[in-house]
Parts: structure tokens; C-alpha cells; sequence
């Protein structure tokens, strides 16, 4: 069985697990991580968004021996740390909110936003509605009205 | 017939709500509780470590009796409501909820309830709270194992948590800080009418001396258990917490992702498992082709056939999804082979009951219309899933569960155990909206531990859980109305459903207080009971029947958020329009002059007013208005859509889009509100829900199953759909008692959104979800294999 490394939240880790399992598995069964959410595994929900070297991407949909050693992969427990801080200003907008209710997509919602928030600055520009209408994540609780206002929010702070 | 004038039993609130976000409590929050009369109830000191103090669940309830001023003719749910019944359900026994003040000065208390993010942990803490004089962070709620001395008491259902728990928590908390006071006036030397509890877990003395909740906890404690009468009310003029603006106490892990549900919960070798399901629903296992094949795949530990399919336990998810993938099996077909939504719709048409006849009048018009309302998911974010670990002496379970209690009963008796030895712990869910009142991942997980011998973390597919999972029952709505001389004389609905499956525990309920039930409602089926008991039409519209009749077993069933309400409202209210358009009045002041409850009439007239009623839109884009009384609570929405086409139109991949809901403007009056920021949450939640059942969320049966098999599929409202604008007021209310929130956003949205379709169309949609009849808006995903293949294209899609 190989060995596959990467990086995750700032730190190495290897895994014994054969290349075709998908990343959210070797995370949630393997490695104990389970921030990131199983909502359909076929990259639809996006309950499992994380981010690979500072770009939104869902680990249902990537095998794990497709990651090289160096791929830093940041899951909802590592996003703090990428702020220096205690919590990322994104979470502290989330909790400004009070956005999560069953809270099961709100780590998904909270990766996607921060990385839609950084792909907005990188084109120099501000987060419009029709960014906000893009967004795929599910809620199915229906808490996208305090999702929006807390991705300008905590854009605000980023 | 005359219309006897109705009368109220209250009067409208002086002036509507404010929107909550940010603002300052309102003079309502702050008040008295107005009418209340201080009454003595029973409470206990039990006897343990630390202090205990315990109230009956039943504490505060009175039975049922007919007060003045009720209408001439009133529907049942204007007496005696599902409310009610889910409270009084509990009234026969004397079972106790228990709070524990511990050494570290916090209180804990196990709800037995089940938290699926309607926000019951945070409104009960902060109730624990308000009484205690202990700041919130220091009240610890979680969710009770499965007590079967509970019995029909640990039901969570009907938005009827914090109606039914409102009046024992306090009881519980208020015999605590009497028995704080106490022990404080042995050690303080004070007695106990001298003493005051400060906020913060501290007891003071006149002369300044203070001792903490902590430093009292053993000295409070009780060697055994005693009787106390504790008075409710009138304690002090400001609640502190009760009615002030908090945060969930989970919304830290939540955002932090340590929020854990089952899936997420460690149990040693429970080892991820999945299920391989039939082709058509409901269809069975005959044979595994490649049984010796499969077992050998990368990671698979077990493969065994069960009635519902065939389960594999591998050392990851993903393993498990290629295993169920390369299963070869022969299937029985399930009940529905060979059905479609048409043929269903056949049947439910086949067993219409005809309306009775109207009363013979002159003038007399009549209106008639007849309305479709396809299959719906209620599936939540979190599929079904549950881990068991059954040995030969015993087992638990680890699953959300609304009704733990015969989950307990039921898995015992399947596994050969006796309720004793089966332990059920009812895990936070991501969602419920109906679901979590069955156990059907709980089910399978025991029936698949106990056949291969070792634990497992059982959870289900996407594509099982929207397919394979329950669904609100399609079900049709006639509507007949006669009006003359400016009044409606009659209106008659008769809903027509697949039958609704209330065996998870309600059923049972109504089954053992059948007899008490007022008016003979007791000799109704289950589901006849729930609609009588739950159904009323909010306006004087002369002699309203409303009547549900049931066919056809055969589907996964449950109610929905809502239960019938959604749909019963969206018709009748279209309905209120038409009456409106041909009695040449305004859809508002038509809703106004019929309205029967004052508080309907004001939540109506605070969104009018707040929405702007009647202001010019342009061609295409229309309001729409409606209301909805239910939960002890009225409940008015108005929305604005726009149904242009280049709006219609607009293209997002994989999705629907069709007409948007621009703003809404929503209004509830629920009582005494113990958290406006959890309520108003409650309704944005709704709010979507009512969205989705009009405009684009269904199932489509086809060739004996349903298609949808993906969030891409099955089309929840998405953030395309969500409306930019959305605005909650929250109405004071003179309410000593909180109404039910979990559910009372979705029927007034989804029929104000029918409504305003209507009038921006000039053609009144007569099926629901509008889209349901057009073409297939995704490719449908194969029955065999049962499941998608796990993508592979992920690091090509970053963003």
C-alpha cells in the first residue's frame, strides 16, 4: 500500500492508503479530521470545501496520490492559523451573524467564502451580488441571507 | 345563513414589530408577563452529589377546556391545537427533567429533545439562565440519551419544544435557586427573604457578604428527594436574558468545524459502511452475483444482503462507495415498478372524495380550482446515519433522533435485547426538516452490526438519501368557495394525499390519548388527526370544511417542515386572490376585512406597511401577500418576484433558475420570544423553505423510482435563488407562553410566492413546484449502480 504525503493545517503527514481514495476520506476516516463534510461526494454540495495551496477545492472529487508532498492542503481547522489569529476574520463575521444553525455546511460555506473573498482582491475589485449569486455551497436550512451579509463582513476585514 | 360577528380572545398589539437584527430589546421583552396569574407548582429537590432540582414535564399544563369568546363555529385548531395535544401527551406522567448545579458554579441539563439546528439548546440554556441569575456560558444543555420512562415525552416535533418545555424548565430552575438561597442563609446567617441572587451565580447578603452557586452545590445538595411548591412569575420586572438577542452556544464549533454528528464521532472500529439499494424503491435483494469479488476489493472488510440491500463495511467511505458500485445483484422490484408521477396522480385523483353540496342561496357565484403538489425531499444536508455497536448482551446507537424513545424500543425488539440493554444516544444532526422524527439509518446500522459482529458507522449516499429517503407525499387540494352580496358563505378544501407515515412515535401519542382528544377527533386516523388538529382557515369565510383523505402505502412517507400546512396555505390563499379579483377588492384589504384573529390582522398589516403593499411595479414583477396561523403564533409574508425573462432566463450551469424572489418581507408574532436572533433565523430558514416548495424543489417518479440523486438534482433553493432582500419583524407580544418556531416561516412564504407568481403572470399556477411539468433540468444519474462514481477532476476546479 503506498504512502502518500502532504501538507495539512502547517504540518506533514503521511498516510498509508491506496491513490485512488479520495482526499475527504483519508481526512474524515483516516487522519481524524473532520471539519470538512460528506453532503453528496461528487463535488455538488461543497460541504467539504478546503482549500489546496490557497485555492477553494473539494477533496471528494481529488484522489489522494494526485497530491505531491509539498501540496499544502488547509482544512476549517487550519484556517485560522492562515490569519495568524485565533479565528480568521471570515468565522469571526460567521459568528457576528450567529449564521450556522444545524452548522453541518457552514465549514464548507466559510472555505468558499474566504476563497472567493481572495480571488475578488486578486482582481481588484469587491465582492457583488452576483459573486453572492454564484456561490454553490448548500444550505439547506436556508441561511444564505446571513451568509451574504457576513462573506461583506468579514470581506471587510480581510 | 348569517355570519355571526366573530369576537377575540385578544386584542391586537399596539403597533407592529421592529426588524431584530441589532436592535435593542423592545418593550415587550422587557415586561411583565401581563395576565399571568402567580400559580404554585410543584417541583422536587432530589437527592444527590451536588444539588438537583426536578419539575414534571407536564408542569403548567392545564387540560383543555373551551374559553370565552371563542367563534360560534370554531375549527378545532382554535381550541385545541397539535400543540396541545403534543404538550398534553405528556400530562399522564409525572416524569422529571432534572437540573444539576455543579462545584464549578455551572448549571447542567440534559434536554430531552433532539438539536437538528432549530436552536433548542441555546433558547433552553438561556431559559436555565434568566431564572438562575447565571450568565449563559455557565448553563450547559445537551441533548438526553433515550429515557424510556419518557415515553411519548421525548418527541421532538411540531415546533413544540419550547411550548411544552417553557413552564417545567423554569419550574426546575426556580426550585434550584431556592434551594441555593437556603444553603446560602445557613452559611450567610441571613435568612433567606434578605437574600439576593445577583447576576453572575451569586447569593448577597444585606451587609454585602456574598457566597457563589459553586461554593453551594454540595451544600444544597438534598440526602433525599423532597417535595417543593415554587411560585412562577412575577420575580422581577427585567429579564436579562429571556428576550434579549443571543448567539447559538454552538456557533463557535460550528464555524470551527468541532461541531461533531454522527459521521464525525469516534467509536472504535466502527468502521465506515454503506448500503447497495434495488433499482426501483423499495426493491429487495435476491442475490450477490460477485459476492466473493467484492469482498476482496481494497479496504473491504463485510458484505452481507439484507431486505433493504446489500451493506459493505470498509476501512474508508470511499472504498465503500466503489464496493457498492461493482456489486452485481438480482433484485425483486419494489411496490411502485413501472409507476410514474401521472399514475400516482391517477390513483390520488381515483380516491377524491366529492365536495359536499353548498348552501342554496341567491346570487350565489362559486369559485373552483384544483391543485397539484408533487413529491418532495426531505432529506437534509447530513444523509441518514447512525453508528451501532450491537453485541451479544447488549447495544448502543449513535444517531440524530427526534423520537429516541421508540428508536429504543423498536431496534430492542428487532435485535432480540430488552430496552434495557440498548443504549441510544441522540447525537446534534445536520438538519431535520422532518427526517430525524424516523430512524431508518439507526435501524439498518443495528440490523448490520449485529449480522457481521463488529461495529459500524453506517451512513447513507447522497443519492440514496434524496432517492431512497422519505418524501412529503404528492397530494392534491379542491378548493370550492361560494360568495355572494360582498361575503364568502362557504369554502371547502379537500386535500387528497399519499398517505403521510406518523409511525415514529406521534402515532403512537395519538393512539394512547385518542379518548382524550376533544370532539371525537380521537376515532381519525393518524394523519387525519394531525390535519384537523393543525389545519385553520384564518378568515370568516361563512361554513369552512376542511377535510384530508388518504391512499397509497407504498412510498417512504414522513411530513415535512410544516407538515400540510404548505400546502393547504399556498391553495386556499390562491384561492383568497380569485375571491379578492371577483369580488373586485384589494388581495391586503380582502385578507383584512375576512381576517378572523387580531393577530393575524396586525402581523398582515405590519408587512403591508413595511413592504410597501400596493406600490407600482413594473410589468412582469408583482407582490404577493398571504398569511398563516399556526404554532400559537400568527405568521404574514410579502414578497415581491420577478418573473421577466430575462430573469426567467438567466442561465447558471446545472441548475434552475426560473422566477426570482426579489425581497420578502415577513412578520411573526410567536408568543413571548425567549431569542429573537434564533427566531428570526427560524424564519429566514423558512423562508427559503417556502421558496423551494413553490418554485423549484421536487421529486420525479419515473420508471419506479425517483431520479433526483443530487443537490444538482433535487433543486433546494441555492444562493441563485435566494432573495437579495429579506426583512423579519418580530412582534411584541403580550404572550405569557412561547409559541412554536421551527417550522412557522415556510407556509405564509410559500403562498405569498404562489401568489405574487400569479399576479405577475396573469395566470395562477394550479401545480406545484411551478417548474415540476417541464423538462428535466439534469441528466438522471443511473440505478445501476445505485450510486455516482467519486469524481476525479477536483484540482482542475480551484477557485
Amino acid at each position: 500500500m503506498p504512502t502518500q504525503t502532504f501538507q495539512l493545517n502547517g504540518e506533514r503527514v503521511s498516510v498509508d492508503v491506496e491513490d485512488d481514495v479520495r482526499l475527504l476520506w483519508v481526512l474524515r476516516d483516516l487522519l481524524g479530521v473532520t471539519g470538512p463534510k460528506y453532503g453528496c461526494g461528487i463535488n455538488v454540495c461543497k460541504a467539504c470545501t478546503s482549500h489546496i495551496n490557497g485555492r477553494a477545492f473539494n477533496p471528494c472529487a481529488v484522489p489522494v496520490g494526485e497530491l505531491s508532498a509539498d501540496d499544502e492542503v488547509t482544512t476549517i481547522e487550519g484556517l485560522p492559523a492562515t490569519a495568524g489569529a485565533d479565528l480568521h476574520p471570515m468565522q469571526e463575521a460567521w459568528l457576528n451573524r450567529d449564521v450556522a444553525q444545524c452548522g453541518y455546511c457552514q465549514p464548507g460555506q466559510i472555505m468558499a467564502a474566504v476563497a472567493l473573498v481572495r480571488k475578488v482582491q486578486r482582481e481588484g475589485r469587491a465582492i457583488s451580488d452576483a459573486d453572492l449569486d454564484g456561490i454553490r455551497n448548500i444550505c439547506r436550512c436556508g441561511t444564505y441571507t446571513r451568509i451574504r451579509e457576513a462573506i461583506r463582513e468579514g470581506e471587510a476585514a480581510m | 345563513m348569517a355570519l355571526a360577528p366573530r369576537t377575540t380572545r385578544r386584542t391586537a398589539p399596539q403597533d407592529a414589530g421592529t426588524p431584530v437584527a441589532g436592535s435593542p430589546a423592545t418593550d415587550a421583552e422587557v415586561s411583565l408577563e401581563p395576565g399571568v396569574q402567580r400559580r404554585t407548582l410543584l417541583g422536587f429537590v432530589l437527592g444527590g452529589a451536588t444539588l438537583i432540582a426536578a419539575a414534571p414535564m407536564g408542569a403548567g399544563l392545564v387540560e383543555p377546556a373551551a374559553a370565552d369568546g371563542i367563534p360560534s363555529v370554531p375549527q378545532p385548531p382554535e381550541i385545541y391545537d397539535l400543540n396541545d395535544f403534543l404538550s398534553h401527551a405528556g400530562l399522564a406522567t409525572s416524569l422529571l427533567i432534572k437540573i444539576v448545579i455543579n462545584e464549578d458554579g455551572t448549571a447542567s441539563f440534559e434536554l430531552p429533545r433532539a438539536e437538528v439546528g432549530q436552536g433548542i439548546t441555546t433558547s433552553t440554556a438561556m431559559i436555565i439562565a434568566e431564572e438562575l441569575d447565571l450568565p449563559l456560558d455557565r448553563v450547559k444543555v445537551t441533548l438526553a440519551p433515550a429515557r424510556p420512562e419518557l415515553l411519548l415525552n421525548q418527541l421532538t416535533g411540531g415546533s413544540n419544544t419550547t411550548i411544552s418545555t417553557y413552564t417545567p424548565i423554569r419550574v426546575a430552575a426556580t426550585v434550584a435557586r431556592g434551594a441555593l438561597l437556603e444553603a446560602a442563609s445557613v452559611l450567610l446567617g441571613d435568612t433567606v427573604d434578605q437574600l439576593v441572587t445577583k447576576a453572575g451565580g451569586i447569593i448577597e447578603a444585606p451587609d454585602g457578604r456574598q457566597v457563589e452557586y459553586g461554593e453551594l452545590a454540595v451544600a444544597a445538595a438534598a440526602r433525599q428527594d423532597r417535595e417543593v411548591q415554587v411560585e412562577l412569575g412575577e420575580r422581577r420586572t427585567e429579564r436579562r436574558v429571556v428576550g434579549t438577542p443571543q448567539n447559538r452556544v454552538d456557533a463557535l464549533e460550528a464555524v470551527t468545524g468541532r461541531k461533531q454528528y454522527a459521521t464525525d464521532l469516534q467509536v472504535p472500529n466502527a468502521w465506515p459502511t454503506m448500503v447497495c439499494r434495488a433499482p426501483t424503491l423499495n426493491g429487495k435483494p435476491l442475490a450477490v452475483r460477485n459476492l466473493a469479488a467484492v469482498r476482496r476489493l481494497p479496504g473491504v472488510t463485510h458484505v452481507e444482503m439484507f431486505d433493504f440491500g446489500v451493506a459493505v463495511r470498509a476501512r474508508t467511505f470511499g472504498q465503500c462507495i466503489d464496493a457498492v458500485r461493482a456489486i452485481e445483484a438480482d433484485w425483486e422490484d419494489g411496490p411502485v415498478a413501472g409507476e410514474d408521477d401521472a399514475s400516482i396522480l391517477e390513483g390520488l385523483r381515483r380516491a377524491q372524495l366529492p365536495l359536499p353540496a353548498l348552501p342554496s342561496l341567491p346570487l350565489l357565484r362559486t369559485v373552483n380550482q384544483d391543485f397539484t403538489f408533487y413529491f418532495r425531499s426531505n432529506s437534509a444536508m447530513d444523509t441518514n446515519s447512525a453508528i451501532a455497536d450491537v453485541r451479544s448482551d447488549g447495544a448502543e446507537i449513535w444517531s440524530g433522533l427526534k423520537s429516541p424513545v421508540v428508536a429504543q424500543e423498536q431496534i430492542a425488539a428487532m435485535l432480540g435485547l430488552p430496552v434495557s440493554s440498548v443504549r441510544v444516544n441522540v447525537v446534534q444532526s445536520g438538519g431535520s426538516f422532518g427526517r430525524r422524527l424516523f430512524f431508518d439509518g439507526a435501524r439498518e446500522a443495528a440490523q448490520i452490526s449485529q449480522r457481521m459482529g463488529v461495529p459500524v458507522k453506517l451512513m447513507w449516499h447522497r443519492a440514496d438519501d434524496a432517492r431512497a429517503g422519505r418524501a412529503h407525499p404528492m397530494c392534491t387540494s379542491r378548493i370550492r368557495a361560494a360568495h355572494t352580496l360582498g361575503n364568502v358563505v362557504a369554502f371547502q378544501q379537500s386535500h387528497t394525499s399519499i398517505e403521510t407515515d406518523f409511525r415514529h412515535g406521534l402515532g403512537e401519542a395519538l393512539t394512547a390519548f385518542a379518548a382524550d382528544l376533544p370532539a371525537g377527533l380521537g376515532n381519525l386516523a393518524f394523519s387525519e388527526t394531525v390535519f384537523t388538529l393543525t389545519q385553520e382557515m384564518p378568515y370568516n369565510f361563512g361554513a369552512v370544511l376542511q377535510t384530508l383523505t388518504e391512499a397509497d402505502q407504498r412510498f417512504n412517507t414522513g411530513s415535512m417542515r410544516n407538515i400540510f400546512s404548505p400546502d393547504v396555505r399556498a391553495a386556499s390563499e390562491l384561492m383568497v386572490d380569485r375571491l379578492a379579483s371577483e369580488m373586485g377588492r384589494d388581495p391586503y384589504e380582502f385578507r383584512r376585512a375576512f381576517s378572523k384573529n387580531a393577530r393575524v390582522t396586525a402581523v398582515l398589516d405590519k408587512v403591508a406597511r413595511a413592504g410597501q403593499w400596493g406600490r407600482e411595479m413594473e410589468p412582469g414583477t408583482a407582490q404577493g401577500i398571504s398569511i398563516h396561523k399556526e404554532y400559537k403564533g400568527a405568521t404574514a409574508c410579502l414578497v415581491e418576484v420577478d418573473c421577466r425573462p430575462e430573469t426567467v432566463n438567466r442561465v447558471v450551469r446545472d441548475a434552475v433558475t426560473g422566477p426570482r424572489v426579489t425581497k420578502v418581507v415577513f412578520a411573526v408574532d410567536a408568543g413571548l420570544i425567549i431569542n429573537p436572533t434564533g427566531l428570526e433565523a427560524q424564519m429566514q430558514g423558512g423562508i427559503n423553505d417556502g421558496i423551494a416548495l413553490a418554485l423549484t424543489s421536487s421529486l420525479h417518479l419515473q420508471g419506479g423510482h425517483f431520479v433526483e440523486a443530487s443537490w444538482d438534482n433535487y433543486f433546494y433553493t441555492r444562493q441563485w435563488n435566494t432573495p437579495p432582500e429579506v426583512e423579519v419583524h418580530l412582534m411584541p407580544s403580550d404572550s405569557p407562553q412561547p409559541g412554536g418556531a421551527g417550522e412557522a416561516g415556510v407556509a405564509a412564504t410559500f403562498a405569498a410566492v404562489a401568489c405574487a407568481v400569479a399576479r405577475a403572470t396573469g395566470e395562477m399556477p394550479t401545480h406545484f413546484p411551478i417548474n415540476h411539468l417541464e423538462p428535466l433540468a439534469f441528466e438522471p444519474k443511473p440505478f445501476v449502480p445505485p450510486i455516482p462514481p467519486s469524481p476525479t477532476n477536483g484540482l482542475r476546479l480551484t477557485y
